[in-house]
This record gives structure tokens, sequence and C-alpha cells, in this order.
């Protein structure tokens, strides 16, 4: 708890600075990862991730020492030129995307490894600093390296805000950007430029495996929300900030423990909430109102038999004549059964169903959209009689009042249908 | 260059684990998977040091099991994204990895004084003190170095898998729709190729480290794929690949004292961007000589 205060009050000017640090940047790469994630090429975040290693590596031989100039300047030279050769095996060979990406990601690795172990056998004694770019240390971040990472995340999201609309227009639609006039293969370059820079300034905190979840993760937890973009970025940026606090805290508190893990696993978790909780578009939502649907779609069924055989000259229906309608579904049955008679829309004495007045006029209102529905496929797209069933089995849940009155102009408010039966309406006698 | 027994033993195991990382590669890059086998080769971290954590060793049962369990878990787990949460497939093979891996991580170093395994050796491997590291019977008898065996082991099973699901694989890589139309299961032929990889991956882990066993999976194969586009003349291409890959690798990561699993990924790079390099050149030359 005390660690906890001690914190979270900034009272130490050193964690003051990681603190506005590791925000600055997990609100940068959110940013650039979160149009990434909506153009679809959100894996070549963690290719450029990997990719910079080798860059690193050559500038810290070049510099003899951890210096944060030459290693910025040598994680964006081959996170760059890993770009351009991914995009360059796009144009020129046929192997496919994912193909290219984890070749490319791997071969950068695989080089960085190779000066990683040349560095260590020789024994430079600055070399300890160097793992920490595989894994992350943020606690590790000095003040001065700070100014460097932070000034570029503040670049990066100024930019980024100022010229919202072109990296829409990128993102969404560049056929249209280019059409209306806008040099959509500058902005394009300038896009990975950005995307290079999150990443080069993200390694020294998260480490060069989990960068890519600093990209990916925040815009596709965000995407649950919202569908407005400036929200979303937003969202995403606050997710990212969250976590990269947390992660901070976890390795202050936890000293032997590199940051980056933990910002992931907090970034994760928000992300799983998003993805089971979120409304509209979360699991959870999803399911409770498919499952409301299944029901309503069931309840309509049960008054269309109970109307029908009104049509026939019946008056109820006793409860096994409805279990024998639906067949196998008899626990179904009951539930709608419960629930219409809750809604007043049917009365049940003893074994025998009858609808209500009301009822009466809801069950017309649903035969009546199948049948109009029925009707105007056949006479408008010449679909046979005997194919437009199904379809108007499933619209007639859907069809809007507006709809219907519509389709009842269109149509010359008909009485009659395809199977020539009647369409009823609510003034009509039974 | 006189006969060294130790780097033939090496060579000998880089050129087994190369061979049956590519000869899945091939499958996986034709179903346009090569990132799911990237992904797999981080996911299986956590199961790797839980399996580690249960045996005590590395060379217990254990470990196998839980890095196999967690491979076939991350598979569902972006299935289970991409279709009941609807994340796009790059996102949900991106989330589902780095968070597999960020767990696996935060494992070693909560169990850092329990367990014998770095982070380092995780992911890049050392296959140079694989002579040191000896498989020896109960009796006393030496049978060569362990993680050779586990390789030879290792490329039966693929060898076995691949040659009893020829048939299967190619038609569910090619035409999915078909392969279920004519009744196979392509579903689970899919989650027995991704236990292979994931089985791959943890015997070759010690070896290269499980990042480079992406690179072994993947890039030998799409090296191939740039100069035939016949399936059979492209396995034997990845085969042969990753016999010269190996030799190469170890000879150049001796002369420069670097990691030898390293230098093979290298290699297998400049080979890979070489070819595509000199594919690019040919349509050019084609239409100088045929020039009007």
């Amino acid at each position: 708890m005390e660690d906890f205060l001690y914190f979270f009050t900034f009272q130490d000017a050193s964690i003051a600075f990681v603190v506005i640090g590791i925000t600055l940047l997990g609100i940068g790469s959110a940013y650039v990862g979160t149009y990434s994630f909506l153009d679809k090429k959100a894996l070549l975040g963690d290719a450029i991730s990997h990719a910079v290693l080798p860059g690193i590596c050559l500038g810290f031989i070049l510099a003899g020492e951890k210096n944060p100039i030459y290693i910025v300047t040598g994680a964006f030279a081959s996170g760059a030129l890993a770009t351009f050769l991914i995009s360059w095996l796009r144009s020129k060979t046929k192997l496919s995307e994912d193909a290219i990406i984890a070749s490319i990601l791997s071969i950068f690795f695989g080089f960085g490894i190779v000066l990683l172990t040349v560095i260590q056998k020789s024994g430079n004694p600055e070399m300890a600093g160097l793992n920490q770019f595989i894994f992350g240390n943020a606690i590790a971040i000095l003040e001065e390296d700070l100014y460097i990472y932070g000034g570029l995340a503040l670049v990066i999201i100024i930019i980024l805000t100022l010229f919202q609309k072109e990296f829409s227009l990128l993102v969404f639609n560049p056929d249209f950007g280019k059409a209306i006039g806008y040099p959509m293969e500058s902005i394009r370059l300038i896009f990975n430029v950005l995307m290079i820079l999150a990443v080069v300034i993200g390694i020294q905190a998260i480490g060069v495996v989990l960068m890519a979840a600093l990209l990916i993760t925040p815009g596709a937890a965000a995407r649950f929300w919202t569908d407005r973009l400036g929200i979303l970025l937003i969202l995403a940026g606050a997710f990212s900030a969250v976590s990269g606090i947390l992660g901070t805290y976890v390795s202050f508190v936890l000293p032997q423990m590199p940051t980056g893990p933990w910002v992931v696993v907090c970034l994760s978790l928000l992300a799983l909430i998003s993805f089971l909780f979120a409304p509209k578009k979360g699991v959870l939502s999803r399911f409770i109102a498919r499952n409301a649907y299944l029901k309503k779609t069931h309840q309509d069924h049960l008054m269309k038999t109970l109307y029908k055989s009104m049509e026939e000259g019946r008056k109820f229906l006793t409860i096994d004549e409805i279990y024998q309608a639906f067949p196998h579904q008899s626990g179904k049955s009951i539930n709608s059964i419960h629930r219409l008679i809750r809604k007043g829309l049917i009365t049940k004495n003893l074994q025998v169903i009858i609808l209500t007045d009301s009822g009466k006029s809801e069950a017309k209102r649903i035969v009546r959209l199948h049948r109009l529905w029925e009707l105007y496929l056949n006479e408008y797209m010449n679909i046979a009689p005997d194919h437009v069933h199904d379809s108007a089995e499933k619209l007639e849940h859907l069809l809007t009042p507006e709809l219907e009155t519509l389709l009842e102009k269109r149509l010359n408010f008909p009485k009659l249908d395809p199977h020539q039966e009647n369409i009823p309406r609510d003034h009509d006698d039974l | 260059m006189t006969f060294d027994q130790n780097a033939f033993l090496i060579i000998f195991t880089a050129t087994l684990i190369a061979i049956s990382c590519g000869l899945l590669g091939v499958f996986m890059m034709l179903r346009k998977m090569s990132m799911t086998g990237d992904a797999i080769s981080h996911a299986v971290l956590p199961g790797i040091v839980i399996g580690f954590f249960i045996s005590g060793s590395q060379r217990g049962l254990e470990v196998i099991i839980g890095a196999g369990i967690l491979g076939i878990l991350a598979t569902l787990i972006i299935d289970w994204l991409r279709k009941r949460a609807r994340v796009q497939l790059d996102a949900s093979i991106g989330i589902t990895f780095t968070l597999l891996f960020a767990i696996g991580i935060i494992l070693i170093n909560l169990l850092a004084y329990k367990v014998d395994l770095d982070q380092e050796c995780v992911l890049y491997g050392e296959i140079a003190y694989l002579p040191i590291d000896l498989w020896i019977s109960n009796s006393g008898i030496n049978f060569g170095p362990r993680i050779m065996w586990l390789a030879v082991l290792n490329l039966g099973l693929v060898l076995t898998f691949i040659l009893l699901l020829y048939k299967e694989l190619t038609i569910t890589s090619f035409d999915e729709s078909f392969s279920l139309v004519i009744g196979l299961p392509a579903g689970a032929i899919n989650l027995a190729l991704m236990s292979m990889v994931s089985y791959t991956t943890v015997s070759s882990f010690e070896a290269v480290g499980a990042i480079l066993v992406v690179a072994l999976l993947v890039v030998p194969p799409a090296t191939a794929f740039l100069w035939t586009k016949k399936l059979v003349p492209l396995i034997q291409l990845t085969c042969i690949l990753g016999l010269v890959i190996s030799v190469v690798g170890y000879y150049l990561a001796y002369l420069m004292d670097s990691s030898i699993a390293g230098m093979i990924v290298a290699v297998s790079g400049v080979i890979f961007l070489g070819s595509a390099f000199i594919k690019s050149l040919q349509p050019k030359l084609k239409l100088g000589t045929s020039g009007v």
C-alpha cells in the first residue's frame, strides 16, 4: 500500500517522468496502431517491431554504448528497410502477404540475434542494458532518454491529429482519396514512417517481441465500443495509457519483473472485457439479443398457428395441439405461451388457448406482413409462388410499420396473396 | 577442413530440425497460415514453463504435453476471437500470441528461483551446447546428444504424419470447401497440423529457440515457392534448402563466433531475398531476349 501511494502520488520525480513517458508512447502507438488495425495491416506492426532489433544492435556497436540517438536512428533504419522489403516483395512476388510478413520478421530477428551474440562475446560492459530491448523495462528509462522518446511520441500524436482527414482517407478509401487529388503515395509513406517511429520509441519500455500488442490490442478493443473514429482513437489511447501505467507500477514494485509482459496482460484483459461485455458488439450482448430475437420469432409463429386455426373456423387450440404444431420444442412452446399470456395477447383456460382481441390484431399483423411480402416477391421479383414462403417466414419478424405502408401502397392494398389466401386487415372479421 | 564430430552432430541436428519445420511450413504457407505458425511458436511458452515447473526438468513429458495443449489452445482462441467475437483475423492472431507470450515471460520471472530456464534460451536457443548434453541410459551407455535424438524422433513423426495424410493435407490446403463436400474432416486435419507444429516447436525450442523456429517454418518454403509452384518439387526444394542453410549457417557462425541458430536464419534470409531479387529481374530478361 505504501508502494502504491508512493508511486501514484509521484513524490519521486523520476517516477513522474516514467509515467509521463509511458503514457505518451502508449497513446502514440495506440493511435498509429488503430489506423493500421482499420487498414487490416495489424501484423505489419509485429514485423516492424521484430525488425528493429538488428538496427538497435548496429547502433550500439557504432556508438559503443547505449546512446539513445544512435539506437533510435539504427532502429528506424532497419524498421524502414523491413517495411520497404515487405512492400517490394508484395509487388514483385506471388507470395501471400502473411508469408512475406512472417519471413521478413524472422529473417530480421535472426540477423538481430547474430549481432546480439557478437556484442555479447565482445564483452562490452554496457551490454547488460541491451537485453532490455527484448522484453522492455520502463523503469530503466532515464530522463535524457525520455525527452527523445516522449518528444517523438508527441510528434506522432500531433501529426496524426492534425492530418486525421488524410489518414482516414488512406485507411478507408485510398482510391477515392487519389481521385479527389490527394497524394496518397506520400500519405502512405508518412504513415509508415510514423508507424516505425512508434515502434522504435516503444521498444525500450515494452520490448521487441511484445510491441505488437501495444499497436494491435488497443484499437481492436476500442473498436467494440464505438463506430466513430474520433472516439475510437481516444478510447484506444486511454486503454493503452492505463495499461502502461499499471505495467510500470508492477515493475516498480517487483524490480525483477520486466514491464512489457504486464502492460500486455493489462491490455489483453481490457480487450477481453470489451469483447465480452461491450454493448451491441460484445459477445454477451449479441448472445442476449439473439436469444430475445429467437424467443420473439417463436412467439410470432405460435400466434400465427392460432390465427390460421381461426381461419379454418376453430375458435381455440388445445395445448397438445400447439405442442404438435412445434414438434420437439414443448419447453420453448410453454415459455412462449407464458410470455404471451403476460403480454395479454392470449388467454389460457384449462387446456384451451384463445387469442385475445389485441392478440388477434397482433396475429393479423404478422400474417399480413408474411403474405404481403410473399405477394411482393411474386409480383416484383418474379419469384414463383412456391418459392416465396421461406423468405417471408424470416421477413415477417423484421418488417417495420413504415415498410408495411410502403408495401401496401406499392401493391395497391391487395386482398389475396399468391397462394390465394386472404390478407387480413384490422377491421376484417374472422 | 578436418572432420569434426561436434560440427557434424550440430549440422546434422540443425538439418533435421530445418527439414521437419520446412515440411510442415509448406502446408502452413499453402493455407496462408504462416502467421498462425508464428503465433503458435510464441504461444507455447507458458505451456513449456508450466510443464517445466511440474516435471522439474526440460526432459519431462509434461513439457511436451503442456506446450501441445497451449499450441492447440492458441489456435482455438484465434478461432474463437475471429468467429464468435468477430475480431478481424490479423488482430486476433496478434492479440492471442502477445498475451500468451507475456504470460509465459511473467511465469518465468515468477518461478525464476524454481525453474532453470531463462528468457534468452527460450527465445534463441543454444544449439552449440548440444554435444555436451548427452543422453546416458541408466546402465551407463552413451547414446549421443539428447537433442539430436529428439530431432530424429520429431522428423520421424512429421514424416509419418505427412505421408499418412498427404492426400488429405493437399486437398484441404487447396480447396477446403471441396474437401468438406467429399467428407474430409477439414477442421480436424487443421487441428492435427497445428498440433504437429506445436510439438515441433517444443522439441526444437531448446536448440533453435521459439522465434527462430518461425523462421525455419516460413522462410525455406517461401524461398522454394519463388522457384516452383508444384507441390512435390516445392517439398524437395524446401528440404534441400534446410540442409544448405544448416551447413552454411554453422560455418559462418563458427567464423564470426555468433549464435548458430541466428546465423542459420540469417543465411536463409539472404537466400530468400536473393531469390526474390533474381526472380524480379527475370521477366525483364525474358522481355529483352524475345523482343521485337
